[in-house]
């Protein structure tokens, strides 16, 4: 009984060592693109190259990297297509702004619409 | 108001329009030659038969070198394998052959076969060093020269083209 006791409990204690490095990564390899599969992540590919990367970003976690860290990393080597949420830069800066610019656009359509309507009431 | 509609449509519909022309004639394939250019910054590859490892400083010796990445599993790296041993004749270049992801006695084996057109020969058991030069796939070969500046990437086998090129850049 004693002995079940310890293995459960040194199972337990097991499974949770590193669990949050796990989360990290697995964070990070949904979030990089496998460049050489059709629209799968690196979590979702099995090929060769994503098995490498995986690799790659076990060993940087382990070597207490954070998240961005990595991201940047993987950028700088195979340039910010690898990464599915890129940076702000100069050239996809009307990506980032457009959609809060029809919004605020929109919103004042909307205001405007409104309130002739009401007018006409 | 109505006028104001119309002008709108009519600028998202040129929008709509004018990205997708500019999209849709752009390349769409993923390359890295934005790392042309760039220094690298340092590699830690372990040689084929020893336990020692050649690194950047040993790159700093070469006028110019051409880091090979092969496999006895990859077919295309046969098919430009008799173009890299007409460029290990060259005095000026420097061949470092990295194997791959491969299997030591098969590696031997392809060599045996082939030739080692290779002034070094080194290995990346599991592709880790790869990517600190950016390959996502072999062959792949990157010139540089001795400020470990990447003056050229061959992604795919060589061509004869690609064999011209290497040439006349470093003599």
């Amino acid at each position: 009984m004693k002995f079940k006791l310890i293995l459960i409990i040194s199972f337990l204690n097991f499974s949770f060592l590193g669990s949050e490095e796990i989360v990290v990564q697995n964070t990070i390899l949904k979030n990089l693109r496998c460049l050489v599969c059709q629209g799968q992540s690196i979590a979702d590919s099995n090929s060769d190259f994503a098995q490498t990367i995986k690799l790659v970003v076990k060993d940087l976690v382990e070597k207490g990297k954070t998240e961005d860290e990595v991201y940047s990393f993987m950028a700088e080597k195979y340039g910010e297509w690898i990464v599915f949420k890129p940076q702000i830069n100069r050239q996809n800066l009307m990506l980032w702004l457009l959609p809060y610019l029809a919004l605020i656009l929109g919103g004042i359509f909307i205001f405007f619409l409104l309130k002739k309507s009401n007018r006409n009431q | 108001m109505q006028k104001i509609i119309k002008i709108t449509i009519l600028i998202i519909f040129v929008f709509i329009i004018g990205t997708f022309f500019i999209s849709l004639n752009k390349s769409a394939n993923y390359n890295t030659e934005f790392l042309i250019g760039k220094k690298i910054s340092k590699i830690n590859l372990e040689y084929f038969n020893e336990k020692k490892i050649y690194n950047e400083e040993d790159l700093k010796k070469n006028d110019y070198t051409l880091i090979n990445f092969w496999a006895s599993w990859c077919s295309p790296c046969r098919d430009e394998h008799s173009l890299l041993v007409d460029l290990s004749k060259e005095k000026k270049l420097i061949l470092l052959g990295v194997n791959f992801k491969d299997k030591k006695k098969q590696a031997e084996k392809f060599l045996d076969e082939l030739g080692n057109p290779y002034d070094f020969l080194t290995k990346d058991l599991y592709g880790k060093q790869s990517v600190e030069l950016g390959i996502y796939g072999i062959p792949e070969s990157i010139l540089v020269n001795n400020e470990l500046v990447i003056l050229k990437k061959f992604i795919g086998p060589l061509s004869s083209k690609d064999f011209e090129s290497i040439i006349e850049i470093i003599n």
